[in-house]
């Protein structure tokens, strides 16, 4: 067992364990959105943010990845980590104003929409990349990719056309945290809709 | 030729010092790395050629690469036995043909000439070589020696030693230069920790970026559980501006390839990976030859130098992505994956490339290496500033009148830099800031102009070291656009994983532009601080960590230029177009109609077919007409 401090509380937990797990074992609430306990982290939304301070210095880690150590300070609630969470859900709301589970989280740390907020309601997708690496770890397929980098990217099947090797086993749309994926199939119908009404 | 041990060292020493100063034929060099390409040094080379064989000249004409004097390129040197090593700067086919003329006339060309040296300094092994015997020409009282040269005056060549000195595709000219030397001494007479820590009491510290004591970070990755470690070079060098890796790979190859060998002895690898983006095909065609040519000496693969020690490496090509010289994200780029980062809590030391112990280093780190176990640490330690050991490499670009490579002991002032190396500020201008390291680096204004540049000193100041980056900046630039300029280049390199670096560039992006359309306000100033802290914490990678970089600095330096854009809507540098006006100052314009036959947008008209005025509303200020009108009768407010 290895023993730290979280928010001044001595807190144990198995070793291998994330400070995600074991505060959330604990009763010490961290918000996420892209954490799916059944597929690896890949510390995407960065809303788990906490501070650490391992002896040495203080760092800003994502608690779903960072692996507990021995008498490490956790702060969940230190001003950094208000000030990060803060604006991480700022822009989320602004950037999806259409996801309800994001206005949900966001109400919940009393973030509001803002002047900077996205005309388009329909993009509720955020770039965690839960749903590809379901699609290839679970289904063992990889019918779903992303696409492009930065603002432009996004997640979507080959050539935008409904993928043949889809399967529909749902698990996509089960870890999608913000329920997306109707969308993302919906655009690649539509596609092939048009693609199929052009041929002679 | 397969060189087994120190006596086949010596020989190609031998063979490669009758190549570099072939005993009885004058020598004509073109320097033909990338900045001399770019001027013509290609043509100057085949000019050359061609002259040489038709006239079946008793000489040779060979390439090489770039000493740093890029400004002055197309540079050839001319080395004629017993004579001072000439240079002639800004070689075009004209100059060239009269050099050529007089050479054939039997004359020392003065066509072009810009300095002599008579003395090579060869860094290892062999100290300075003579090349001038008997009385001083009358040549050398008209022009400068290299000694004279200002540029050159304040620098020291380590990383550079070789550059543009010796052709980068012959292994002989190296080995002539002291090269594979230091790899022998390492292995025969260095036990792996002995190497270690050589280079951790050298204080060399990582030249990529954040300044990591190479030593220490080779001590943690020999320490590591797991085979095959692998030995890493990061070539991925993707600032804008910035050069020196290029300059290296392109003049010098087989000192980054040494230096891995040591280092790869030191860990215990046997394998390398020199991942380089393809961008640079010059420095990719350079880097490919050199491994093949150390292949096909032995250098490279199994039983090197007959020591038992087994190492081979190979190039990897990066493919567009500045995010790709983040080592976790150059890590995935090499296993094929997407350039990504990935959260890095486990060392590379001990989880790196396909999750085995790895170890990072960049282009100049890696060519230090050898200098640093030929000459030992103490003299290695004796450079720079206690902190920052050695010499650092920078590009040295934007408005100043030398443009160049330079390489430096840690610790000269920025002021040195900018006014003593690079000559200081064209004319009609006046210095105003300093860039440094690269788009995620900060902006130094003049009054901090004395700060030495050291790791620490930069990063105090807001800005970083990086690698080696140096922008120089004149009253022209506005520093609200710049700042705009540098996120945007950010916003559209970010991979786009984590939410702070995607978003939050974007939105930073939106709130500068703003700035620069005049529709900010105060407050604004002080969310975006809070935003950019926001993003330093949160981010995945260094790139959004540095990011808000440029942004931070530029308030804290130049918060009256962002006030001016935002309380008086006014861009005091003329550049941000919503804020500026352009018009005929009637008195000035002689009518000559120049203005309004360029305008593409039809917005200047005649008025009485004397003077000509400017119709705002369809002014879209490109600044075209302020460009050709020759009585500067058109003024930006």
């Amino acid at each position: 067992m290895i023993t730290l401090n979280i928010n001044g509380s001595v807190v144990k937990g198995l070793e291998g364990s994330s400070i995600l797990d074991v505060a959330r074992s604990s009763g010490i609430s961290i918000p996420t959105l892209c954490h799916s306990g059944a597929l690896e982290p890949s510390g995407a939304c960065r809303l788990c943010i906490v501070e650490v301070n391992d002896g040495k210095r203080n760092r800003m880690v994502a608690s779903c990845l960072y692996p507990i150590r021995e008498g490490i300070d956790v702060y969940t609630e230190s001003e950094r980590v208000r000030n990060a969470r803060h604006w991480i859900l700022q822009m989320l709301v602004d950037e999806h104003p259409g996801s309800e589970k994001i206005r949900e989280i966001a109400g919940a740390y009393g973030v509001q929409e803002s002047a900077f907020r996205s005309d388009d309601c329909d993009d509720t997708c955020i770039r965690c990349g839960l749903c590809v690496i379901a699609c290839k770890d679970v289904a063992g397929i990889r019918s779903i990719s992303f696409a492009n980098r930065g603002v432009k990217k996004e997640v979507t099947t080959a050539h935008q056309l409904p993928s043949p090797e889809c399967v529909g086993c749902g698990v996509c749309l089960y870890v999608c945290p913000t329920e997306s994926m109707e969308r993302l199939f919906a655009k690649t119908r539509q596609l092939a809709a048009t693609v199929e009404g052009r041929q002679p | 030729m397969k060189i087994h041990n120190l006596e086949g060292l010596l020989k190609a020493k031998q063979r490669g010092i009758t190549k570099l100063y072939p005993p009885k034929k004058p020598k004509l060099l073109v320097g033909m790395a990338t900045c001399g390409l770019a001027n013509g040094a290609r043509e100057v080379f085949d000019f050359f050629r061609s002259k040489a064989r038709a006239t079946s000249w008793n000489g040779l004409v060979e390439k090489t690469g770039c000493i740093g004097l890029c400004y002055q390129e197309p540079l050839v040197d001319l080395v004629i036995p017993g004579k001072p090593r000439l240079t002639y700067n800004r070689v075009d086919l004209v100059a060239a043909e009269k050099i050529w003329e007089e050479l054939w006339n039997g004359d020392i060309p003065e066509t072009s000439l810009m300095a002599w040296n008579d003395t090579d300094m060869i860094l290892l092994d062999g100290g300075p070589r003579k090349l001038h015997q008997g009385e001083t020409e009358s040549f050398m009282r008209r022009f400068p020696s290299y000694a004279e040269l200002d540029f050159l005056k304040y620098q020291q060549h380590i990383a550079m030693r070789n550059c543009g000195l010796l052709d980068p595709d012959n292994l002989d000219h190296y080995i002539a230069r002291g090269g594979y030397f230091s790899l022998q001494k390492a292995l025969t007479a260095m036990q792996p920790d002995e190497v270690i820590e050589e280079i951790i009491r050298s204080g060399l510290r990582g030249r990529g970026g954040g300044g990591f004591p190479a030593g220490i970070k080779w001590r943690s990755c020999r320490k590591a559980k797991g085979a095959p470690k692998y030995v890493l070079c990061n070539a991925d060098e993707g600032n804008p501006g910035t050069y020196t890796d290029r300059g290296l790979l392109e003049s010098d190859p087989h000192s980054i390839l040494e230096g891995m060998l040591i280092g790869a002895y030191a860990i215990g690898s046997t394998e390398g990976y020199i991942y380089v983006r393809a961008e640079y095909p010059l420095a990719v065609e350079t880097m490919q030859r050199a491994i093949s040519a150390a292949r096909e000496a032995g250098l490279l693969g199994k039983d090197i130098l007959g020591t038992g020690f087994d190492f081979d490496m190979e190039i990897s090509l990066g493919g567009g992505a500045y995010v790709c010289g983040e080592s976790t994200a150059l890590m995935a780029s090499i296993e094929g994956k997407p350039g990504e980062p990935r959260a890095k809590y486990t060392h590379t030391a001990e989880k790196g490339l396909w999750d085995r112990p790895s170890n990072l280093n960049n282009v100049e780190t890696w060519a230090n290496v050898p200098v640093i176990i030929s000459k030992g640490a103490d003299w290695y330690n004796m450079i720079g500033t206690k902190k920052s050991t050695g010499t650092k490499m920078f590009s040295l670009v934007g408005k100043v009148n030398r443009v160049g490579l330079v390489e430096v002991p840690m610790g000269i002032t920025i002021r040195e830099m900018v006014n003593a190396v690079g000559g200081g500020v064209p004319s009609g201008g006046e210095f105003k800031a300093i860039q440094t390291g690269g788009p995620s680096g900060g902006c130094i204004p003049k009054d901090c102009w004395d700060l030495p540049l050291d790791f620490e000193s930069l990063t105090h100041a807001g800005s970083m070291m990086g690698s080696g980056g140096m922008i120089v900046m004149d009253q022209s630039i506005c520093m609200v656009d710049l700042a705009r300029h540098f996120i945007d280049f950010l916003m559209d390199e970010s991979c786009g994983k984590c939410v702070p670096c995607r978003l939050g560039l974007k939105r930073m992006h939106t709130m500068l532009e703003r700035f620069t359309e005049g529709r900010g306000t105060i407050e604004d100033l002080d969310e975006m601080k809070s935003l950019a802290r926001a993003i330093q914490d949160a981010a995945l990678c260094a790139l959004g960590g540095s990011a808000p970089n440029p942004v931070l600095s530029t308030i804290r330096y130049f918060r009256d230029e962002f006030e001016a854009h935002i309380l008086d809507k006014r861009c005091p540098a003329k550049v941000c177009k919503r804020l500026i006006t352009y018009s005929i100052n009637s008195d000035a314009c002689t009518g000559c109609a120049h203005c309004s036959d360029v305008c593409p947008t039809g917005a200047i008209v005649s008025t009485n077919r004397k003077t000509h005025r400017i119709e705002t509303s369809l002014c879209i200020k490109c600044g075209v007409c302020a460009g050709v009108c020759e009585a500067g009768a058109i003024e930006v407010i």
